[in-house]
């Protein structure tokens, strides 16, 4: 059985090994001319002040966590999806109840504007 | 004995399959973007380098390697690197799963037109490899410690987990009529025209291909490299080679999506007619041939189709975009989702 997998695991060393030769090739490869002007950081031509280390908009988090909740709805449909055709009704109605309470959550955001962009 | 001819058999399928990905889907990719491009704004596009320009982004890549790989002071060394390694590396690693042609029987063996096509939790690989695809962009955007940078990497993950979600929403219709996660299986069963997916699932279809412009980060959702606002976006600050394998990769991912949406929606490599009509047998080596120009066919008119919409449609704004993903896509989704339990087992 997880034999099956071998191949799959040779091409994702083969997919990596491929990238790094790319990488490993331009840095060998590239000119070198390197002067303190080169090196900045890229500014529109301007003096760059601060670093980008910076805080960012919560907006981010709130998208994120809200990624996770119904991501994990995701994964709990993929199975069910899957089996569907097996599954007696009681299953299939224990899915629509899940899926009416996250849509209930879905609501609740929405109303509080976690998902509103300005 | 029997694992290294295993390995040997994957060691040139992956090795051919590598050749297809960087030939047809990256550089004819690239090629057919400039000079469809061009055709519709009335220019020529590029004709000097080998025939019709096809030679063009062999050129382009000799260029790219050939060029000053610089890393700025400020910027984070080892991130740096992963960040384009990660992005090329799944690009290419997520052919893994993908059928390009029925089973093969020659003797008594039987050979998949694919490095790992049967393996059952096919979809699920490619979702799972598209969701650490995001590390690679943020990770470039934030090692890069540039502002423009930063905010393409920001913006680039959220657009993409936004998407992922009805993305793999929309999945969840076929696989409902499928039964099965193994890409073999829902190909094998649309082996006629008027089985394919896409007649059963027109609204998932369109949820699919919306969220594949979006997680293939094209416009009209190409917010993390917005020219006008972010200079180049997360690969701002990237040049040489680096910069050349984010592009390769975003071609390499095109190809995928159009691959991915041929096989869930249209048949993938399946006739549009039954192979018996043109007298081809079940298992043999023409028809597999005649199969794989098939879906290669189908997946050159998807790359047409994602060239041809960022040439006419113009970009959204993140506002827009994001309530697109999660207040039209999202609940659209469910509601395909539910529709379609319905829809099966009343039919049932």
């Amino acid at each position: 059985m997880l034999e099956a997998y071998l191949p799959l695991i040779f091409m994702l060393i083969f997919g990596f090994g491929i990238a790094v030769i790319f990488l490993v090739l331009s840095e060998w490869l590239g000119a070198r001319r390197i002067t303190k002007e080169k090196q900045t950081t890229y500014e529109s031509g301007m003096q760059p002040f601060r670093t980008a280390r910076d805080r960012f908009s919560v907006k981010f988090y709130l998208v994120a966590m809200s990624f996770i909740v119904f991501d994990i709805e995701v994964v709990f449909l993929y199975p069910w999806a899957v089996q569907f055709k097996m599954l007696s009704p009681e299953a299939i109605i224990a899915m629509f109840i899940f899926i009416a309470i996250l849509f209930a959550g879905y609501f609740y955001e929405l109303r509080k504007g976690g998902i509103e962009w300005q | 004995m029997d694992i290294i001819w295993t390995l040997l058999e994957a060691l040139i399928k992956a090795v051919v399959i590598l050749t297809l990905i960087l030939l047809f889907a990256a550089a004819l990719g690239v090629w057919a973007e400039r000079k469809i491009s061009a055709w519709i704004q009335n220019r020529i596009g590029p004709n000097r380098v080998g025939p019709f320009g096809l030679l063009q982004p062999f050129a382009d890549v000799f260029k790219l390697f050939m060029k000053e790989d610089l890393i700025p002071k400020a910027a984070d060394k080892t991130f740096h690197r992963i960040a384009p390694i990660i992005t090329l590396g799944i690009a290419i690693s997520v052919y893994a799963v993908i059928p390009f042609a029925g089973d093969v029987q020659i003797g008594d063996k039987v050979y998949h037109m694919g490095i790992a096509p049967d393996l059952n939790i096919g979809i699920l690989f490619v979702l799972a490899l598209t969701s650490v695809g995001v590390y690679g962009i943020t990770l470039a955007g934030w090692s890069s410690n540039n502002k423009y940078s930063l905010l393409g990497g920001l913006r680039s993950s959220a657009q993409m987990i936004s998407y992922e979600l009805s993305m793999g929403l929309a999945l969840v219709g076929v696989l409902l009529i499928a039964g099965s996660l193994s890409l073999n299986d829902i190909v094998g069963k649309q082996d006629v025209i008027w089985r394919w997916n896409v007649i059963f699932q027109p609204l998932g279809f369109i949820l699919f291909l919306v969220s594949s412009f979006a997680e293939t980060n094209r416009t009209p959702f190409d917010l993390p490299e917005a020219e006008p606002e972010l200079v180049g976006g997360y690969n701002t600050e990237y040049s040489g080679m680096k910069f050349g394998m984010f592009f390769l990769a975003e071609y390499a991912n095109m190809a995928t999506a159009s691959a991915i949406m041929v096989l869930l929606y249209f048949g993938g490599w399946q006739l549009p007619i039954p192979a018996e009509w043109l007298g081809l047998q079940q298992g043999s080596i023409s028809l597999a041939i005649v199969q794989f120009l098939n879906f290669m066919l189908k997946i050159a008119l998807f790359v047409f189709f994602f060239i041809w919409v960022r040439w006419t449609v113009p970009r959204f704004r993140y506002d827009q975009l994001m309530n697109l993903g999660w207040k039209v896509l999202l609940p659209l989704a469910l509601l395909n989702v539910l529709l379609t339990a319905i829809g099966i087992w009343i039919l049932k």
